[in-house]
């Protein structure tokens, strides 16, 4: 069955300022998308709408069999079972400094979702070699180089199966040095099928990883589309001096 | 021996007794149950229930707001004509707690609004309820935070209780009032019983310490 995440004619407010403005999109299984946009164009505020960090006050909200709309209140149930269905990547990591590299990426798995601790562990050192950090299970995040906690931050979100991945601005915190091992992983990941929605500045990236691309400004979709598409376009002048812009960075 | 030296020497020992019996227990069996009120307090006030918030922080404001000693005296003295008759212990007892209670919820609050809101959102995303985050991210991270902040409460708390001699609690205070009433050398017997305190508060001092070491081991 192929799951998808769905909004429509959603709306988010802050301080009664309007930061996502009818919002229609469908995310599709499978896909990698990327979101870009100007600084304050509400990116990540879209992002966060899909796992309801930032719950919208208008529209409706589906992801796989599970329904929401978003004028009404949602219950704490109905938030939990969304959240289960993905996982979130941050631009700060977060990763829980109490608990050492194996413990964060198990969290999740054990605390949430009840699974015996024996197969979660065996799956964690899995996950963790895959991300390249066999080496470190029992070290501290704070032992950890900023590049190194954020692959066991990819490491903790994929431990919990997630059906969509979301990440925002996983590479904006990283020296340049460090961004590329982080930008491998997402790009592996990507390759292998994973449904991905990625929030970043890195245009390189994005045109190298991304099966499609959705750039925002003032809260709306100005493209929606492929990904060849989108750094050819030649008609909206708003996304080539947002192109060329970026260029130098 | 010289008579200041016989007198400190004899005195020793009763004022240590009724700090064993008396400053120690109280002290702990308080600070114990202020612990609970603290944590209970502290979560109350940054829940998003409007009522809770407001009956915590009245309860907060009341007893930050009034001297401990006229509290003191309100539970023990002024009860009574409420029909409500504490003994000494039970009374002194319920008082510390509150009165500890209330501020140690400040600082255990202090320590939850200081970890960062990305530690809620990372564990809130793995899907985890608001009990789990508490248990599991932010209470670990709590008692770091709070040790030195809380350890303070703590020590105000040993010293406090020196005013239950005023309720007929025969602490180590009292205790050094009624030998100095016999051997008419205050400096030197309410000296002993400084060092003494001196000495309960080192050992804490020196717990802290430990636990601090322990608690951040991750850092």
């Amino acid at each position: 069955m192929d799951f998808i995440v769905q909004f429509s004619n959603m709306h988010k407010f802050f301080d009664g300022h309007e930061a996502l403005k009818n919002i229609n999109l469908t995310f599709n299984k499978g896909e990698t998308t990327v979101i870009l946009g100007p600084s304050g164009s509400g990116k990540s505020t879209l992002l966060r709408c899909i796992n309801l960090l930032e719950t919208p006050e208008r529209g409706t909200l589906s992801i796989d069999d599970i329904h929401l709309d978003l004028s009404g209140s949602v219950s704490k149930k109905e938030r939990l079972a969304i959240r289960q269905n993905t996982a979130m990547v941050f631009q700060s990591f977060n990763l829980f400094p109490h608990m050492k590299v194996l413990e964060n990426v198990i969290e999740g798995p054990v605390t949430v979702l009840k699974k015996e601790r024996i197969a979660v562990i065996e799956k964690g050192k899995m996950l963790l070699a895959k991300v390249g950090l066999s080496h470190k299970t029992e070290s501290y995040p704070s032992q950890l180089s900023g590049g190194q906690q954020q692959r066991v931050a990819i490491a903790r979100a994929l431990a919990m199966e997630p059906k969509f991945l979301l990440f925002d601005e996983p590479t904006s915190a990283l020296d340049p040095e460090l961004e590329g091992e982080v930008l491998k992983v997402l790009k592996d990941l990507s390759e292998e099928g994973k449904s991905m929605i990625i929030v970043t500045h890195n245009l390189n990236f994005a045109k190298e990883v991304a099966d499609r691309i959705l750039f925002l400004e003032n809260g709306e979709i100005l493209f929606d589309g492929e990904t060849k598409k989108f750094f050819d376009n030649k008609e909206n002048d708003r996304i080539q001096s947002f192109i060329q812009s970026m260029q130098f960075i | 021996m010289s008579r200041e030296m016989e007198i400190a020497l004899e005195a020793f020992w009763p004022v240590l007794k009724a700090g064993l019996v008396v400053t120690i227990p109280l002290s702990l069996l308080s600070f114990a149950i202020a612990m609970i009120i603290a944590v209970v307090t502290a979560l109350a006030r940054l829940s998003n229930i409007s009522i809770l918030r407001y009956i915590f922080g009245l309860y907060v404001w009341i007893f930050r707001g009034t001297p401990l000693l006229v509290q003191l005296f309100i539970v023990f003295f002024g009860l009574p004509n409420l029909g409500i008759v504490l003994d000494a212990w039970t009374a002194s007892i319920i008082t510390f707690s509150l009165n500890t209670g209330a501020y140690a919820s400040e600082s255990i609050r202090a320590s939850i609004i200081a970890i960062p809101k990305g530690q809620w959102e990372a564990a809130e995303s793995l899907g985890m309820t608001y009990w789990q985050v508490l248990r599991r991210i932010i209470a670990p991270q709590t008692i770091r935070i709070s040790l030195p902040p809380v350890t303070n409460d703590f020590i105000d708390l040993v010293k406090g209780t020196s005013l239950v001699a005023s309720i007929t609690l025969a602490d180590m205070f009292m205790i050094g009032q009624q030998i100095t009433a016999r051997t008419y050398e205050p400096l030197l017997i309410y000296s002993l019983v400084a060092a003494i305190y001196l000495l309960f508060i080192t050992i804490l001092t020196f717990m802290q310490g430990r636990l601090e070491k322990y608690a951040s081991k991750y850092i």
